[in-house]
């Protein structure tokens, strides 16, 4: 790999052990890929939260404080699995929150802005055509790649960090022109009304089409979709099919026609999604015991208008005795929502809201659900229902108003 | 080197040669949403491992699926000891290969034929990150 003089002087450790950590460990993954050369990046968003690093990650981390690291651009954090008002009410392991906040900590003494949302893309930063960024969780990444026309590659903790310490990144993937470009294309006949047919339409693009290098470009949407319909579009086919990003003709901006997104590739395939593929999608469903006594409006975390039209959704209407329904969003989401009514009507409802985590990743679901005796769990979010898998939760994907009727009538359909 | 019964060819390799058993997947991998990263199981219902312990196997998956989790995931369990010495990926995106490189964990992407024709689940194989080579060694007990 080439690398500048500055990229030299951090390899030998002028820059501190830490940057030469970092930029050791940039150039084998880079070297893993062939990458030429490493590229400067202006944002950085990394995931780093306790239940999946450990105590090794822990360590590891502090190790790392312990030599002086200092993020050297902008860099927020995404969700994690604590929100500590609720960590008595949901019996998670007061040990494990101790060491999320251990971690929180670690990470803002190394100039980490820890904000814990995995919509940094609706309400953190919006990156420019062309800008490089070194994202992850996957639905940001997706996002910024497709709708931003930005670039960055799946970035997990470690390179994301990596990334901050040394403002770059390896140029491999989504950072090269070739890999951009569309491979199949995607006819949208189906209505899409609801978010949770955007992220049907997500099951059903990046289930047969699993790889990190297929790039979809989707063809007749028949209005202009909005922020949370993409958002749910690409965490879907993000999490189904490993995808990191997706053009949709006249939409978005590396996409103004079907020859400009494929960009001289020829499609594998041509693929139709219509209201039918969607219903039977939906009937698709194992409806399990028919509990559904666990909603959850999740992953990715709502926006403010997913807030507002969930709260006018439930309007006077009560949660059934019995049944839960969790909601999470920011810090700054939520506290624009309570500035506005909107979290009051949803706890009005019996709904409860968590900050600055998603469902998926709370500390002890396992154990939480085995202690409820939730079987079900019901969702408007397609990735959610796929990657809850692990927690041996069954799953079912249902529009937003039907999981509200479910939630408040008690009767799965 | 001799003594192999079948070899692949692999397109892109990192870390060091490990031997160990073979567990081999129709189905793609995640270790947040199929694994148990308590146990070293697949646990996720309906996946075509579920039950099976990946701890010290040489794991062979078609995919990688999600997710951003593995970065961390495979630093996490191989400290809790529960790690495979190996992921061998048909294709695989750049989260498996930056936890694996952060865990020391030798992965491989690519193959010039599929595993599933010559190698079988149990069968003790080989991986050699320096000469791009997967090599079958003996065959497990039918």
């Amino acid at each position: 790999m080439q690398l500048t003089s500055e990229e030299q002087a951090m390899l030998r450790g002028e820059r501190g052990a830490a940057v030469k950590d970092a930029i050791e460990y940039l150039i084998k993954v880079g070297e893993f890929w062939g990458a030429e050369r490493l590229v400067p990046v202006t944002n950085v968003h990394m995931m780093g939260d306790i239940e999946i690093m450990g105590d090794g990650g822990l360590k590891w981390l502090e190790c790392t404080a312990e030599k002086k690291a200092r993020c050297a651009v902008n860099i927020t954090t995404n969700a994690r699995s604590f929100d500590f008002p609720l960590v008595e009410r949901l019996r998670q392991d007061k040990g494990e929150a101790a060491k999320e906040k251990k971690l929180i900590g670690l990470l803002q003494q190394m100039n980490v802005s820890t904000t814990d949302t995995c919509i940094n893309y609706q309400t953190l930063y919006q990156p420019h055509l062309g800008e490089r960024v070194a994202w992850g969780d996957t639905g940001t990444v997706i996002y910024a790649n497709s709708v931003f026309g930005a670039r960055s590659n799946f970035e997990s903790g470690p390179a994301a960090f990596a990334a901050a310490l040394t403002r770059r990144v390896p140029e491999y993937g989504f950072q090269l022109d070739r890999h951009r470009k569309g491979t199949f294309v995607v006819k949208l006949e189906a209505d899409l009304d609801d978010l949770a047919d955007w992220g049907a339409v997500g099951k059903l693009v990046g289930e047969p089409n699993q790889s990190y290098f297929q790039v979809p470009v989707f063809t007749g949407v028949k209005r202009s979709p909005s922020s949370d319909e993409l958002k749910h579009l690409g965490a879907a086919l993000a999490s189904y099919g490993s995808m990191g990003m997706f053009h949709m003709v006249g939409v978005t901006p590396e996409a103004p026609s079907v020859e400009a997104a494929l960009g001289g590739n020829t499609p594998h395939s041509e693929i139709t999604i219509g209201n039918a593929e969607l219903e039977r999608l939906y009937r698709g469903y194992d409806l399990g015991d028919g509990k559904c006594d666990l909603i959850v409006f999740s992953g990715p975390q709502l926006s403010l208008w997913e807030l507002k039209d969930l709260a006018e959704r439930f309007g006077e209407r009560r949660i059934r005795q019995g049944t839960q329904v969790f909601v999470t969003s920011s810090n700054g989401v939520l506290s624009a929502a309570r500035k506005l009514g909107y979290a009051q009507k949803l706890e009005a409802a019996g709904a409860t809201l968590m900050e600055g985590v998603c469902f998926y990743i709370l500390q002890n679901l396992s154990q939480m659900r085995q202690r409820n005796g939730w079987t079900n769990m019901i969702s408007n979010s397609a990735k959610i229902v796929n990657i809850i898998g692990a927690h041996r939760f069954n799953t079912i994907l249902r529009r937003t108003q039907d999981c509200v009727d479910i939630a408040v009538e008690g009767r799965l359909r | 080197m001799s003594g192999a019964l079948a070899s692949i060819d692999v397109e892109r390799a990192f870390g060091e040669t490990v031997e160990g058993e073979a567990v081999v997947s129709e189905e793609g991998f995640s270790p947040r949403y199929d694994l148990d990263r308590w146990s070293g199981v697949i646990t996720k219902p309906g996946h075509k491992l579920e039950g099976t312990q990946i701890k010290d196997k040489i794991c062979f998956f078609p995919t990688a699926k999600g997710g951003i989790a593995a970065g961390w995931a495979f630093y996490d369990i191989k400290c809790k000891g529960i790690a495979p010495k190996a992921l061998v990926f048909g294709v695989t995106n750049p989260v498996m290969v930056q936890g694996a490189v952060f865990a020391n964990m030798t992965i491989t992407e690519g193959w010039s034929r599929s595993p599933r024709e010559v190698i079988k689940t149990g069968d003790w194989v080989r991986v050699d990150p320096a000469r791009r080579v997967i090599e079958l060694l003996r065959r497990g007990q039918p």
